[in-house]
């Protein structure tokens, strides 16, 4: 079997049972949190809403078509300024099943995704040590993912709940994207190169993130309760420290069944 | 260099060129593989698209991916 095709039958594999094990886990962890922070946020929303109808009568009150572009007009604007407002009108699951059956399918994909990340490391490293690599092994490799996808970017944005304000989305995405690559990069140059220098160099592009610093907004107006805040941070890590042990674990487990007629 | 070490380094020669080969081969599978994987994660946690965003909006906030 080509070395293709064992990557994706062990990612799908090992990401359907990955992504379904977390979705239970995130159903007692992350998920009641979100639709705790979400009574506050819609609480919020409407009063939003309501106060410029309320208090510019004039300017929107010359026909009832004005008046609802003023109100549309003003939603739009509160989506660009990074607050929690979903497209006006876009399509969203219906909460209870319908809701967490899409949660349940991300979950599976992005578990596929990161599966296939994983086994395509395990099949170069197994290519080059001529072994494959071993459930144990694999579990390290899923702490790495950890550290590079959870730990670092968390560090300087921290997981956040709905109705929390933040920064433009663009600028987090970019600093996210950059944290990553630093600290992936980073954990690399001491893994496998084994010299002061490049340990140095490792740890140097493991702080360099944070000392340029994520952005953030100078200050957080919010009703969502920060013991909340701080009960999602924990919830989230452990959620994703379960997700990466088990699926280093499995997946390096799976492949190693699909890939033992390359290898040998 | 004498002659039997240069005959075995013939012989590694030529055990390992297609050995060589081979690790090609795997290496690219196994980045179109990855550049796979990250296609998937980067739709569900970074698509702008609103239906997209809405679908795996949980799974963004669980993941802490950057969300809104």
């Amino acid at each position: 079997m080509s070395t293709f095709r064992s990557i994706v039958f062990a990612s799908v594999i090992s990401g359907f049972i990955v992504g379904l094990v977390v979705t239970v886990v995130q159903q007692f962890g992350t998920v009641p949190l979100i639709l705790k922070a979400e009574v506050f946020e819609k609480a919020a929303a409407t009063h939003h809403h309501d106060a410029p109808v309320a208090a510019e009568p004039t300017a929107a009150g010359h026909d009832h078509s004005g008046q609802e572009h003023a109100a549309h007009d003003h939603g739009d604007h509160e989506h660009g300024a990074g607050d929690h407002e979903h497209g006006a009108g876009a399509w969203e699951p219906r909460d209870g099943f319908e809701r967490n059956a899409y949660t349940a399918a991300a979950n599976v994909l992005t578990a596929i995704g990161f599966a296939l990340l994983l086994a395509g490391f395990f099949a170069v490293r197994s290519g080059v040590t001529g072994m494959s690599v071993s459930w144990h092994e694999g579990l390290l490799w899923g702490l790495a993912g950890f550290a590079v996808f959870t730990v670092a970017p968390g560090l300087g944005l921290p997981p956040e709940l709905p109705g929390v304000p933040t920064a433009p989305l663009l600028s987090r995405q970019i600093w996210w994207l950059a944290a990553v690559l630093a600290t992936a990069g980073g954990l690399a140059m001491i893994a496998f190169r084994r010299s002061v220098p490049a340990a140095m160099s490792g740890v140097i592009l493991l702080t360099l993130p944070h000392l340029i610093g994520a952005p953030e907004l100078a200050n957080v107006d919010t009703n969502v309760p920060s013991s909340l805040t701080h009960q999602f941070v924990t919830a989230v890590t452990v959620t994703s420290l379960v997700f990466w042990t088990l699926l280093g674990g499995v997946t390096s487990a799976v492949f190693a069944r699909f890939d033992r007629g390359a290898t040998v | 260099m004498s002659q039997s070490q240069l005959a075995n380094a013939q012989t590694s020669a030529q055990i390992s060129l297609p050995v060589a080969a081979g690790q090609v081969g795997r290496l690219s599978q196994a980045l179109m593989a990855m550049a796979l994987g990250l296609f998937a994660v980067g739709m569900v946690g970074f698509s702008n698209i609103d239906v997209v965003h809405n679908a795996a909006h949980d799974v963004r906030h669980s993941n802490a991916f950057p969300c809104h």
